[in-house]
């Protein structure tokens, strides 16, 4: 989707963001993107979602600057004392998971966002020194090994009656809050996740999420990376998804370029993004499992895998890496294999779902375990962006590949997957059913692969013309979407990843509050993330 | 290391250095019906330790699903006794560094390395771990763990696949029955080391690691509030204790 921004006045921004959600229905904030925009200075991009007729529309916003000399900002260490902040007005009173988004922008360009509760860093350690993503950042790669001392307060921003901006200090616990930190190495939070929970005797109070700890800057690299360099990245960001993120990437810069693919590519790239999401699908059955202790079910579920990986592998070489879409179509062609070993594939595990499900999907056990656990009403999810299986689960109709349909998905015959239960029981459940549809669509299309090229000839230095693209796929776990905006160089101006499990993180505090702290296990691993990704 | 001079009555010393008057020996007492087997003790534990490789789950991205399907039926890596992985570093034997490692993770790397008990190893697993990998040019990521922690075996890949996780493992197999185990960590200690006061693991791993002994965390910029808090709630508490004496003392008097 190309981009045509629309602007507000600084002083109406908050009334106007308002209207938009209360009177136009866009009540989906797709993403908030920081940029730097060079002479305009700093600014954010909002992408926003009607739920309703899937329109999209997308916001640009141009911070004001002011110096903030109370000796309150910057975690009252006084670095930024007599310095120019940037700030925004705030949105996430209006869409909740802008809080997370502008800690996210906060973090990347020191951009503070007015009335936000909690302006603290999300990614990077509180000490590092400067904002990573600002062109005028002094390239530093230092680390210590020192323990990092985190404040046990978040900065709130506000303008006083004078207009001069002020900060004050909200502190995050309460004297006799009980907190204990699962993570950041911890084997059920899938990875490196730090979840600071506050515990009332079992019953959670409030999660805190630290993200970070696998934050690579990806989206800074791929600004000093040509085009083709920055495919390498994608696939390392959610393994599991490494087709569909890849797609994504390949997606947005051929729609800036305008290149025209051959039905083979669109029919060959649609049955790899299903195979990706059987294979992911598998992995996450197996996961959850695992996670509430039932081993043997991790276990067929790993089995059945490897035969997804085989497919895939024999095509494309790798085994979670796959490397396979390119710009202008694919590495190379398929297998002569291929249709035959993903027809019996599909043969093979039509019957095999159902014998995990038996196994462990409907025990009792793990009714007990996952029914009412972790609820979260369809109104909360779009406000959270709660996306993919986790969303459809309460009933939101947000699956991408129908809302903005790419590739084949539109002449497939395929049912959208959603359910009413709004908890952990029917996340699972849609994961399960979700795999039919997977196989359903491969099915249809595995047959009739048209002849074709496998790859349209693009010139060797690829150049993207100027403008702004937003362009998203459905991943395993949710939409993810590329921003891209261009200066006509051959490496992008600004490269914004969209990760599918930077909401469901966010979302995890008002799901767990009241709950008990076993249930933050399930939820979690129901809830299907992979921290890479968020981290990217 | 030193051997001690083993004293048994009934074997002349110099004859420990004669395998003929030893195998003589066997000889007798298998005739005499006894059950012996030579080796060294070494050996035994080596072989039962390379066999028995418990690893912490230290998955950090991608090299950690690899992981996974190691443990899992087609690959099945129980075969070589790797299958036990624990979640706390105390009950690990080596630390499967799978993935890249941050500047935020770095400080929990290294204290989960030092929270193992020795004899411990660790292996590095892919590109990300052995010198950053693909993400080399990134401002938060770790060149290669080898800055922060000893690495015993390297694993390259991005991933590795699991037979070349598995060869990795089986190299650190070698390292394992080659090593001295009663002579290095384990040993006995001499007079002079024991006047240093510091355990084995110190003597033989500070060249390697550093001096890691901590100094002890002194607090110092205790809030002031928080002092007159613990204040008042102390005084609070004091009228209590108070009047049991007195009592004591008044039952003392009456007798």
């Amino acid at each position: 989707m190309k981009l045509e921004f629309l602007s507000f006045d600084f002083d109406k921004f908050a009334s106007e963001m308002q209207n938009l959600k209360e009177k136009k229905h866009f009540d989906y904030l797709v993403t908030i993107v920081g940029e730097d925009f060079g002479e305009e200075g700093l600014g954010c991009v909002y992408i926003l979602e009607n739920t309703d007729n899937h329109e999209r529309c997308s916001v640009k916003m141009l911070a004001k600057t002011q110096i903030c000399g109370d000796g309150m900002s910057s975690n009252g260490t006084g670095v930024t004392d007599g310095q120019l902040i940037p700030y925004i007005p705030t949105v996430s009173n209006i869409w909740r998971v802008a809080d997370l988004l502008e800690r996210e922008v906060y973090d990347f360009y020191g951009i503070v966002f007015l009335g936000h509760p909690d302006m603290r860093r999300l990614f990077l350690r509180s000490d590092f020194k400067g904002h990573p993503f600002r062109k005028d950042w002094q390239f530093n790669d230092e680390y210590t090994l020192e323990d990092d001392i985190e404040p046990d307060y978040g900065l709130e921003y506000y303008l006083d009656k004078d207009g001069h901006l002020q900060s004050k200090q909200n502190k995050l616990f309460g004297p006799d809050d009980y907190v204990i930190n699962i993570g950041p190495q911890h084997p059920s939070t899938h990875g490196v996740l730090r979840l600071q929970t506050v515990l009332n005797g079992e019953t959670v109070k409030r999660v805190y999420p630290h993200l970070g700890y696998i934050h690579r800057g990806i989206e800074k690299m791929c600004e000093n990376m040509t085009y083709p360099q920055t495919l390498a990245l994608t696939d390392r960001l959610n393994y599991l998804s490494a087709m569909m993120h890849r797609h994504a990437l390949v997606g947005v810069i051929e729609e800036g370029m305008g290149v025209e693919l051959t039905d083979r590519i669109k029919y060959i790239r649609t049955i790899m993004d299903e195979l990706q999401r059987l294979d992911s699908h598998l992995l996450y059955v197996g996961c959850c499992a695992q996670d509430m202790g039932a081993l043997t079910a991790f276990l067929y579920s790993m089995r059945d895998r490897e035969h997804v990986l085989n497919c895939m592998e024999e095509t494309t070489g790798g085994r979670l890496i796959q490397n396979y879409y390119r710009i202008g179509g694919l590495q190379d062609d398929i297998d002569p294999n291929f249709v035959k070993n993903v027809k019996d594939l599909v043969k093979y595990m039509k019957p095999i779902i159902q014998e995990y499900v038996d196994v462990f999907g409907d025990n009792i056990i793990t009714h007990n375990r996952f029914e009412k656990v972790g609820p979260m009403s369809l109104e909360d999810c779009i406000s959270y962006a709660v996306t993919g299986p986790a969303g459809r689960a309460s009933g939101w109709k947000n699956d991408v590949r129908k809302n903005h349909p790419y590739d084949m998905y539109s002449q497939v015959e395929w049912e959208q997957i959603t359910m009413t239960g709004c908890d952990t029981m029917d996340r699972y459940t849609c994961h399960i059913q979700e795999m039919y549809q997977s196989l359903h669509i491969i099915e249809q299309l595995i047959d009739n692969i048209p002849e074709g090229d496998f790859y349209v000839k693009q010139k060797p230095i690829i150049k993207v013309p100027e403008g702004q693209w937003y362009f998203s796929v459905e991943g395993a776990s949710g939409e993810f979407g590329v921003y891209l905006d261009s200066r006509g160089d051959k490496s992008p101006y600004r490269l914004k990843m969209r990760p599918m499990g930077l909401s469901l993180t966010g979302a995890l505090d008002p799901m767990l509050r009241g709950q008990k702290i076993a249930d933050l296990v399930a939820t979690g691993a129901a809830i299907d993330f992979v921290i890479p990704d968020i981290d990217r | 290391m030193e051997v001690r001079k083993p004293r048994i009555k009934s074997i002349p010393y110099e004859e420990w250095n004669d395998n003929a008057s030893l195998e003589k020996i066997i000889e007798e007492l298998h005739e005499g019906g006894v059950n012996v087997v030579t080796g060294s003790l070494d050996q035994l534990i080596n072989w039962g330790r390379a066999n028995s490789l418990w690893s912490l789950t230290f998955a950090t991205s991608c090299c950690g699903i690899e992981f996974m399907a190691c443990g899992c039926a087609r690959y099945d890596f129980a075969r070589f006794g790797f299958e036990v992985t624990r979640n706390s570093p105390r009950q690990a034997d080596l630390i499967m560094c799978a993935g890249t490692i941050t500047h935020k993770m770095a400080p929990a790397l290294k204290r989960l390395y030092d929270e193992m008990a020795e004899p411990k190893y660790v292996i590095a697993v892919g590109g990300c771990a052995i010198s950053g990998g693909p993400f080399k040019s990134s401002y938060h990521v770790v060149k290669g763990i080898e800055e922060i922690v000893p690495v015993d075996v390297f694993i390259p890949g991005c991933p590795p696949r699991p037979e070349a996780i598995m060869y990795g493992m089986m190299q650190l197999q070698r390292k394992v029955k080659i090593e001295k185990f009663f002579g290095g960590a384990n040993h006995k200690q001499t007079q002079e080391e024991r006047e240093l006061g510091v355990s084995n693991e110190e003597l033989t791993f500070r060249h390697k690691l550093g001096d890691h002994r901590r100094e002890p965390i002194v607090v110092t910029d205790v809030p002031q509030d928080f002092v007159d808090e613990m204040k008042t709630a102390s005084e609070q508490v004091r009228p209590e204790v108070n009047p049991a004496p007195t009592e004591v003392k008044v039952e003392e008097d009456k007798a």
